[in-house]
C-alpha cells in the first residue's frame, strides 16, 4: 500500500542526514508504528509520506503511484493538533472535506458521522480552546478521518497529552481504527503505544535515520490496552524493543 | 519594515497595584472636567478677542450647527475620509496579504513602501494639489495615501505571522491558495489588520485636515483656516472640538472590535 523505497533526507550541506536509504512497507489496512528515539527522523519521514517535504533521493510509492505533493487520498494527525482556533469543531472536522471541493449535502451528512465517532456529538459549536487537549485531538482525528483516507498518518498524535488521557486516546483510536479500518502509519517515540497499538512496529536507528529492524506484535484483536500490558507477551516484546532502541541510543550517548 | 503589529498591544492595568480607593472613571472623569473648568475660568478672565472658552464655543457651535454650516462642512469632510479610509483598505489587505504570500511581490513593493511610510506625507499635498486639483478626488486622494501604508504595513505583518504549522495543515489537506487566504491566512492576520486601521483612523484625519487646508473650498479644514484669518475664535474652536470627538469615537470603535475579532486569544492558551 505504502512503500517507502531509499529516501534519503538532508536539510542543510554538510549537516547529519536525517534520513539515510530509508524503506519501509506498509500493507493495506495494517496499523504500522514508526518507533525511534527522538532524532531519529521519525517526523521527517512522515511528512515524506505526506508529500509535505520531497526526499534528496528515493522514492515513496501509495497505491502504486509516486507522492510529489499532498494528496487528497492522504490525511495527517498532527502532534499539535493543527486545528483552526476561529473554526468550530463543526467546522474544523468540515474543514479537509470543504477544501477539497465536496459539495455542502455530503459535508453536513459526513461530519456529525465523525464528530461522532470520535465522541464529540454536543460540542458542534465549541471552540478549540474550549476544549481539553484530548478534546482537540478528536478533532484532529474527525477532520482526518472525514476525507475518507486511504491512508492515515498518525505524528505523534497523543505525545503532548497527559498519561491517562493518553491512554484513554489509544483505547479510543483502536475502536474507532476497527470500525474505520485504514492503513495507518502512527509515528511514536512510546515503546507501550507501538506495541498496544501496533500490527508491527518499524524500530528506526538514530540519525541518519533508516528502518533497522521490524518487529511483530503478534497479539490477538480486538485489543483491550489493560488487559494487553498485563499480558507475559506484552513484557517479552517490551524488554526485547527496549534491547534494541537502548544499543541506538547508547552508541551514540544519551539521546 | 516597522512592525506597527507591535502597536496593537492592549491597554493593560499595571498588575499588583492596589485597588484604588477611587474609581477608575471617576478620576478619569474629574480630570476631564477640572480641565474644562480651569478653561473656562481662564478663558473668562482673560477677556481676550482672540482667546475663548467653552461656553462660548459650545454657543458658536449651536450657531454653526444652525446655519447648517458646520453639518454641510461636516458631510463633506466625512465623504473625503470615508472614499480614502476604504480605498485604503480595499487596496492595503489585498496587497498586504499577497505581500506576505509572495516573495516576488514582497520585494517588488517594499521599498516603496519604506520610502513612502518613512517620508513625511504632507510633503506631497501642495503637489498633489497642484496635479490633482482641489475637487474631493484630490482630498480622497491624499487621505488614501495617508492612510494606506499602516494597513498594509500590519496586514503584511499578520499573514507573515500566521503559524507555518497551520499553513502545513492547510498544506496536508491539499488547500488550494485562494482558500487558504479565507480559511487560514485573514483570519489568523484579523487583529493586525484591525489594528491596522485604527492606526490608520489617525493619520487620515490629519491628512483630510491638511488637504482642506490646502484646497480651501470646503471641509472642517477649511472652518479652520477661515476662522483663524478672521480671528472668530470661538467659531475656530467648534470643527477642532468635531475633529476630536470623531478621533476618539472612531479609534475607540476600532479598540472595541480588536477586543472582539479574536475571542480565541484566551491568555494561558495557545
Amino acid at each position: 500500500m505504502v512503500v517507502v523505497d531509499g529516501v534519503a533526507k538532508r536539510f542543510r550541506q554538510g549537516a547529519t542526514a536525517a534520513l539515510e536509504t530509508c524503506s519501509l512497507e506498509v500493507r493495506a489496512r495494517e496499523l504500522l508504528c514508526i518507533l525511534g528515539p527522538s532524532g531519529s527522523g521519525k517526523t521527517t519521514l512522515l511528512r515524506i509520506i505526506d508529500g509535505l517535504l520531497r526526499p534528496d533521493s528515493g522514492r515513496v510509492l501509495i497505491g502504486g503511484t509516486e507522492v510529489t505533493a499532498p494528496r487528497p487520498d492522504v490525511a495527517m494527525v498532527f502532534q499539535h493538533f493543527g486545528l483552526l482556533p476561529w473554526k468550530t469543531v463543526y467546522d474544523n472536522v468540515a474543514y479537509g472535506l470543504r477544501v477539497q471541493g465536496r459539495p455542502e449535502p455530503e459535508v453536513r451528512r459526513v461530519v456529525p458521522r465523525y464528530i461522532e465517532a470520535v465522541g464529540l456529538t454536543g460540542f458542534e459549536a465549541s471552540y478549540p480552546y474550549q476544549l481539553s487537549g484530548g478534546m482537540q485531538q478528536r478533532v484532529g482525528l474527525a477532520r482526518a478521518l472525514a476525507v475518507d483516507p486511504a491512508v492515515l498518518l498518525m505524528d505523534e498524535p497523543f505525545g503532548s497529552l497527559d498519561a491517562q488521557t493518553r491512554e484513554l486516546m489509544q483505547e479510543e483510536l483502536l475502536r474507532i481504527w476497527r470500525s474505520h479500518p485504514k492503513t495507518l502509519v502512527f509515528v511514536t517515540h512510546s515503546i507501550d503505544e507501538a506495541i498496544v497499538l501496533g500490527d508491527r512496529i518499524a524500530l528506526m536507528t538514530h540519525r541518519p535515520g533508516r528502518i533497522r529492524e521490524i518487529v511483530d506484535v503478534d497479539i490477538a484483536r480486538p485489543r483491550d490496552p489493560e488487559a494487553v500490558r498485563l499480558s507475559p507477551r506484552y513484557l517479552e516484546l517490551r524488554s526485547y524493543v527496549w534491547q534494541r532502541l537502548r544499543s541506538e541510543v547508547g552508541a551514540r550517548g544519551a539521546p | 519594515m516597522n512592525a506597527l503589529a507591535a502597536r496593537q498591544t492592549r491597554r493593560a492595568r499595571p498588575t499588583g497595584a492596589p485597588a484604588s480607593a477611587f474609581p477608575a472613571r471617576m478620576v478619569r472623569l474629574v480630570s476631564l472636567g477640572a480641565g474644562v473648568v480651569a478653561w473656562e475660568v481662564y478663558g473668562r478672565a482673560v477677556h481676550s478677542p482672540i482667546f475663548t472658552y467653552p461656553s462660548a464655543v459650545a454657543a458658536a457651535g449651536v450657531d454653526l450647527v444652525r446655519t447648517g454650516e458646520l453639518p454641510s462642512y461636516l458631510g463633506s469632510s466625512l465623504v473625503v475620509f470615508s472614499l480614502g479610509l476604504l480605498l485604503a483598505v480595499a487596496v492595503g489587505i489585498p496587497l498586504g496579504v499577497l505581500m506576505g504570500r509572495r516573495a516576488m511581490v514582497e520585494h517588488a513593493i517594499d521599498p516603496w513602501v519604506n520610502v513612502f511610510y518613512a517620508m513625511p506625507m504632507v510633503a506631497l499635498i501642495p503637489v498633489l494639489v497642484m496635479w490633482l486639483g482641489f475637487q474631493t478626488k484630490a482630498k480622497v486622494i491624499i487621505v488614501f495615501l495617508f492612510c494606506v501604508f499602516p494597513v498594509l504595513i500590519n496586514t503584511y505583518q499578520g499573514v507573515r505571522s500566521t503559524d507555518a504549522r497551520l499553513l502545513e495543515v492547510a498544506r496536508s489537506f491539499c488547500s488550494p491558495e485562494g482558500r487558504l487566504w479565507r480559511d487560514v491566512v485573514l483570519p489568523s492576520a484579523a487583529p493586525f489588520i484591525v489594528a491596522g486601521v485604527r492606526l490608520a483612523l489617525g493619520r487620515g484625519l490629519v491628512g483630510m485636515v491638511v488637504s482642506e487646508f490646502y484646497t480651501t473650498i470646503t471641509g472642517l479644514g477649511y472652518m479652520i483656516v477661515q476662522y483663524a484669518n478672521t480671528f472668530r475664535t470661538d467659531r475656530l474652536f467648534v470643527p477642532i472640538v468635531v475633529l476630536m470627538i470623531m478621533g476618539v469615537g472612531l479609534t475607540g470603535l476600532l479598540r472595541s472590535l480588536e477586543r472582539r475579532i479574536a475571542p480565541w486569544h484566551v491568555p494561558g492558551q495557545e
